[in-house]
């Protein structure tokens, strides 16, 4: 990628609502293009560009290209599960750094509330996964990959049940203050470790919600950004990594922000040092604890330490975090938690996060997403924004 | 102690056929590339290390080492009615750290770091059975 390809976040837009039974997936899809185009300044007849993921619909962003009435030279739905949309951005700016188009929607929706009632879970793998009958078989959970990792990462490094019930504690100081949050109730350490265990060391409330929604992002060429009167956040670095299993040579004290993190950084000429807010991708406490080490705002084994006193909390720590209460409390549509980690990174970098949890001159901030999981295998998306308009 | 664990279909395809026959003998094999020596886990046709086509199914010793593990209080699907169990990671002794469950102990007793042996449910009529993993007894 050229140091000149630039981009910019013009619109964006979090569905208000975690709870949909009387909507179709289609169409939250389009209410959250919608509301990210309104708040843009554009229509759905500028946008030349869609991507999405594995919960578009039918034939995917070609079905979602008909319904919305779209006229696209660009199309990719590269998933890597909830990271997918950090992704999509990266991926938008290098088509429009190329000419392709000037315009990007990027989109998510779903109903993860009435699948996971239907099914009683959620399923980890698809039947057609060449891993499938090494894995699956075995009673897999997606708390008990996650859960996996926390245990490792206890008996290497000493991390205790209180330091990651700290990281639930952060995000519910957060959600009191969103209304629109799906648990709005600021919860204690004890309150996280007297909840139920689901897979050890794993409570319920170190896992995250589990809702229906969606939301939006537009993403445009610099022309396009200029002559639009909002107000506009740059896109300056972006990393991928695919961490898997590695033909049985796995390692759990690490995710893959370990490579998707210094590639944003060094794209963006930035260190986590220079970061004033960073939204976290948190399926579950021990992703946030690990990923904090792994992007370098610590030493590994040290996050355990670092998230304590609030450190995490706006106004009060050096990183706040996740300051629409995450996925741990605000919401998770479809589970996947990535587009709602950039929608509040963008609002911060506005000026526009809920005035008790905006974190004073926020210029640059990180949005991670994970998707997958971190004990088998996983898309990891680093993102670096800022506050300079076009 | 946990109850015997169900024993759901692996599904298995023409690259794995071999790997799950062995397991109906009560014999644990791995996959390993004939050039380049590499163990390679799960079983597979071509080798990630040298793209050689040539992998072959070796027994392993059967031993390993418990490298993670997690107690999963209410299974879903098959696992729904198993009360709390055991998944896990164990480092064979060959190398690769590989999914399963541990049984034959309390799951409150279960530690990471401890010596475990694979072990086989009788596989019966199905032609095949899932390799867990015991405590290893001493001989």
């Amino acid at each position: 990628m050229s140091r000149t390809a630039q981009a910019f976040i013009a619109g964006a837009f979090e569905h208000p609502k975690r709870s949909l039974p009387d909507k179709t997936v289609p169409q939250i899809h389009a209410e959250v293009a919608v509301g990210a185009l309104n708040d843009a300044g554009l229509s759905l007849r500028d946008v030349d560009a869609f991507f999405c993921a594995g919960d578009a619909p039918g034939f995917g962003g070609i079905s979602m290209a008909e319904y919305l009435g779209l006229k696209l030279s660009y199309i990719d739905s590269t998933d890597t599960g909830g990271s997918s949309y950090l992704a999509h951005i990266g991926h938008a700016r290098a088509a429009i750094a190329q000419g392709k188009c000037s315009v990007a929607l990027i989109t998510l929706a779903g109903k993860a509330r009435e699948s996971a009632k239907a099914k009683g879970s959620v399923q980890t793998l698809r039947d057609d996964a060449p891993e499938y009958g090494f894995e699956d078989v075995f009673g897999t959970s997606i708390a008990g990959k996650y859960a996996l990792c926390a245990k490792r990462h206890m008996h290497e490094f000493g991390t205790t049940s209180e330091q990651l019930a700290e990281i639930k504690v952060a995000a519910s100081v957060h959600a009191q203050h969103n209304e629109n949050a799906f648990l709005r109730k600021v919860v204690t350490i004890e309150d996280v470790l007297s909840s139920p265990m689901i897979s050890d060391p794993l409570h319920r409330l170190d896992c995250c919600v589990v809702t229906d929604g969606g939301g939006a992002l537009v993403v445009v060429s610099p022309e396009v950004a200029r002559a639009l009167p909002r107000r506009c956040v740059k896109v300056l670095g972006h990393g991928e990594a695919i961490k898997h299993a590695d033909v049985g040579r796995l390692d759990l004290t690490h995710t893959g922000a370990v490579w998707s993190g210094p590639r944003a950084f060094a794209e963006a000429r930035l260190t986590p040092d220079d970061i004033d807010y960073a939204s976290i991708y948190d399926s579950f406490t021990i992703t946030v604890l690990m990923t904090l080490e792994d992007l370098g705002f610590c030493k590994k084994g040290e996050g355990g330490r670092f998230v304590l006193d609030g450190n995490l909390i706006s106004g009060v720590g050096k990183l706040p975090f996740n300051t629409d209460g995450g996925g741990l409390c605000n919401n998770h549509p479809r589970n996947r938690g990535g587009m709602t980690k950039v929608i509040e990174a963008v609002r911060q970098l506005r000026g526009e996060a809920h005035p008790a949890v905006q974190v004073p001159d926020c210029r640059l901030a990180l949005a991670h997403g994970t998707g997958g999981s971190i004990s088998t295998r996983m898309g990891s998306v680093t993102l670096l924004l800022g506050s300079e308009d076009a | 102690m946990t109850e015997k664990l169900p024993s759901p279909d692996p599904l298995i395809s023409l690259e794995t056929q071999p790997f799950w026959d062995a397991t109906a003998k009560g014999e644990l094999r791995i996959c390993r590339c004939r050039q380049c020596r590499s163990y390679i886990w799960y079983p597979r046709s071509i080798c990630p290390f040298c793209m050689a086509e040539d992998c072959e199914l070796v027994p392993a010793s059967g031993g390993g080492t418990i490298y993670s593990f997690t107690i999963t209080r209410r299974g879903s699907g098959a696992y729904k009615d198993s009360g709390p169990y055991v998944l896990a990671y164990v480092e064979l002794d060959e190398g690769p750290r590989v999914m399963t469950n541990i049984v034959g102990i309390a799951p409150d007793e279960v530690r990471i770091g401890s010596r475990v042996g694979v072990t086989f449910d009788p596989a019966e009529e199905r032609g095949w059975s899932l390799p867990r993993f015991a405590p290893e007894t001493v001989a």
